[in-house]
């Protein structure tokens, strides 16, 4: 018996050209969220092309499947349908944190929640978090982390450039200290929603 | 001529076993080169050793649970310890219709690479670059989970793998393909093609891809200046620039607590996830691909960090043999 999904999330990255508003207390730019948004998703899998989607599509899949208690729902196929909106950076965290909140809002029972956070080291070795289009491209070295809420442990990790052990270990304390904020974001999402309905 | 000895195995009385370059340059017209590496020097005790491996066997007729086995014996059902890789054979330059080639086994998992290179015209925004460009296939002869047809998921992921790491590590400054800027270019075809598969091949992939690389040997080409057409000197021929020497180790994670190096093909099926660490010879990392997966705490990265050194020292070592028994004394 195949479940569909009917709930979808749409988190969305504003984005600002040059300076961004970013949140107070932390460099993580604004983001927003919007719930149960769409109500046919079967929306189209046609972007389905190319080695570097089918790439990015398996990251987002296994990093899924290590969350979702899948073994309380046996014969189910749960299928996470991913539409990029606009893209101005970290497009794979943000893919991440909307994968989640959509599992969330179809209440599939997890382990626990997970967040993306991308980091960009540029020539001399200065940490960004969440950097813009125009940063990645500028950037030696871009790390994005998927780390889980209970532990902050590393889920999953997928990075671009050339990078020492040190920077790697730095970049993935900020993206602990970071992923606190997205947590905080979803808690308050969540709370907001269900304390109207 | 001297005969190839077959390099003897250790009687397992706890002696290491030694590795043997089997050097063919009697022979230069084959053009073939071999080196074996094998667990690394290991010094134990003949009872310690003995222990071990009938704590293996023990292993493998209780059957296999998810793990358990590990965690008390302290070793997998092959006798390998949890650090320990398989037993590496490259064999280089053995295919002569490619420009360059290279075998690797890494225990049963075997990979061909073979490179060649033809000519293209430069990209509009950089005309004075070459193109490196990889393939994977994993056909059904490899294992029974593939299918014949178009590449699956698994191929593909290991394209974009091994392109990743060309591009991160910078192994070839695509400005040496370069034969005259804005009209003609190298172009290197890397395919990979999986014989055998028994695990950890994105490993397996790097090391040949890396090993057929530095067997590349391209012709010089001149642009005649009347008839604006190349001409190619095959008598004159060239290596490549290897810059930097990528080596890949693999991790397998078993409920977030155990880490084992290089798995087989089984212990893959039953790990909760993956983790690929490729290292460059500086330390510094071209490329963390964990795709997924059971978490792992900072610590254990680290753990991982340092396996991953001694594994480049190992593989680097193995390279600088097979290619110095290449060169013609």
């Amino acid at each position: 018996m195949e479940e569909e999904m009917h709930t979808d999330a749409k988190i969305r990255a504003e984005t600002g050209t040059g300076s961004s508003p970013r949140g107070p207390g932390c460099s993580l730019r604004h983001f927003a969220c919007e719930q149960n948004l769409l109500s046919r998703p079967d929306g189209s899998a046609s972007f389905l092309q190319g080695v570097a989607e089918k790439s990015r599509e398996r990251l987002i899949r296994n990093t899924c499947e290590a969350v979702v208690l899948g073994t309380l729902h046996p014969r189910t196929s749960i299928t996470v349908v991913l539409q990029v909106v606009s893209d101005a950076g970290s497009l794979l965290a943000c893919c991440l944190n909307a994968a989640c909140m959509a599992l969330v809002d179809a209440g599939v029972p997890m382990r626990a929640l997970f967040c993306g956070v991308t980091c960009a080291l540029d020539s001399d070795g200065t940490l960004m978090l969440d950097p813009t289009s125009k940063q990645e491209k500028e950037a030696r070295a871009v790390l994005t982390f998927a780390l889980d809420s209970v532990e902050r442990k590393l889920l999953m990790s997928s990075t671009k450039g050339l990078y020492s052990d040190a920077e790697l270990q730095q970049c993935l304390a900020a993206a602990q200290a970071a992923s606190q904020h997205v947590f905080r974001f979803y808690r308050e999402s969540l709370q907001r929603r269900y304390s109207k309905s | 001529m001297s005969k190839a000895r077959k390099p003897r195995r250790a009687s397992g009385r706890g002696k290491s076993m030694r590795r043997r370059a089997r050097d063919f340059s009697s022979r230069p017209h084959l053009g073939i080169s071999c080196g074996v590496s094998g667990p690394g020097i290991r010094v134990e005790s003949a009872a310690a050793e003995q222990a071990r491996r009938r704590g293996a066997a023990q292993a493998q007729t209780r059957g296999r649970e998810d793990g358990g086995w590990v965690q008390k014996e302290n070793c997998r059902p092959d006798g390998r310890e949890l650090g320990e890789f398989r037993t590496t054979t490259v064999n280089v330059g053995s295919i002569s219709t490619a420009d360059g080639s290279a075998l690797v086994k890494l225990g049963n998992t075997t990979v061909i690479c073979g490179v060649k290179a033809e000519f293209a015209a430069p990209p509009t925004d950089a005309p004075d670059t070459g193109y490196v460009v990889p393939n994977v296939d994993l056909p059904p002869l490899c294992s029974s989970r593939f299918r014949s047809g178009p590449p699956g998921e698994e191929a593909q992921v290991a394209s974009q793998f091994i392109a990743d790491v060309i591009e991160n590590s910078q192994i070839i400054q695509k400005e040496d393909l370069c034969i005259s800027p804005g009209k003609l270019v190298w172009v290197l075809y890397c395919d990979l093609i999986c014989l055998d598969y028994d695990g950890n091949i994105l490993d397996a992939c790097t090391f040949a891809l890396l090993a057929a690389l530095k067997n590349v040997q391209l012709p010089e080409v001149t642009i005649n200046e009347e008839t604006a057409l190349a001409e190619v000197n095959l008598k004159k021929k060239s290596y490549l620039n290897v810059r930097t020497h990528p080596v890949a180790t693999s991790f397998a994670v078993f409920d977030d607590t155990l880490l084992i190096v290089d798995p087989t093909g089984e212990e893959e099926h039953l790990a909760t996830g993956t983790l690929t660490i490729v290292m460059d010879e500086e330390g510094k990392l071209c490329c963390l691909h964990k795709p997924g997966g059971s978490g792992l705490t900072g610590a254990k990265l680290q753990d991982c960090m340092s396996r991953a050194v001694t594994r480049h020292k190992e593989v680097k070592k193995l390279m600088d043999e097979v290619i110095n028994s290449m060169k013609p004394k």
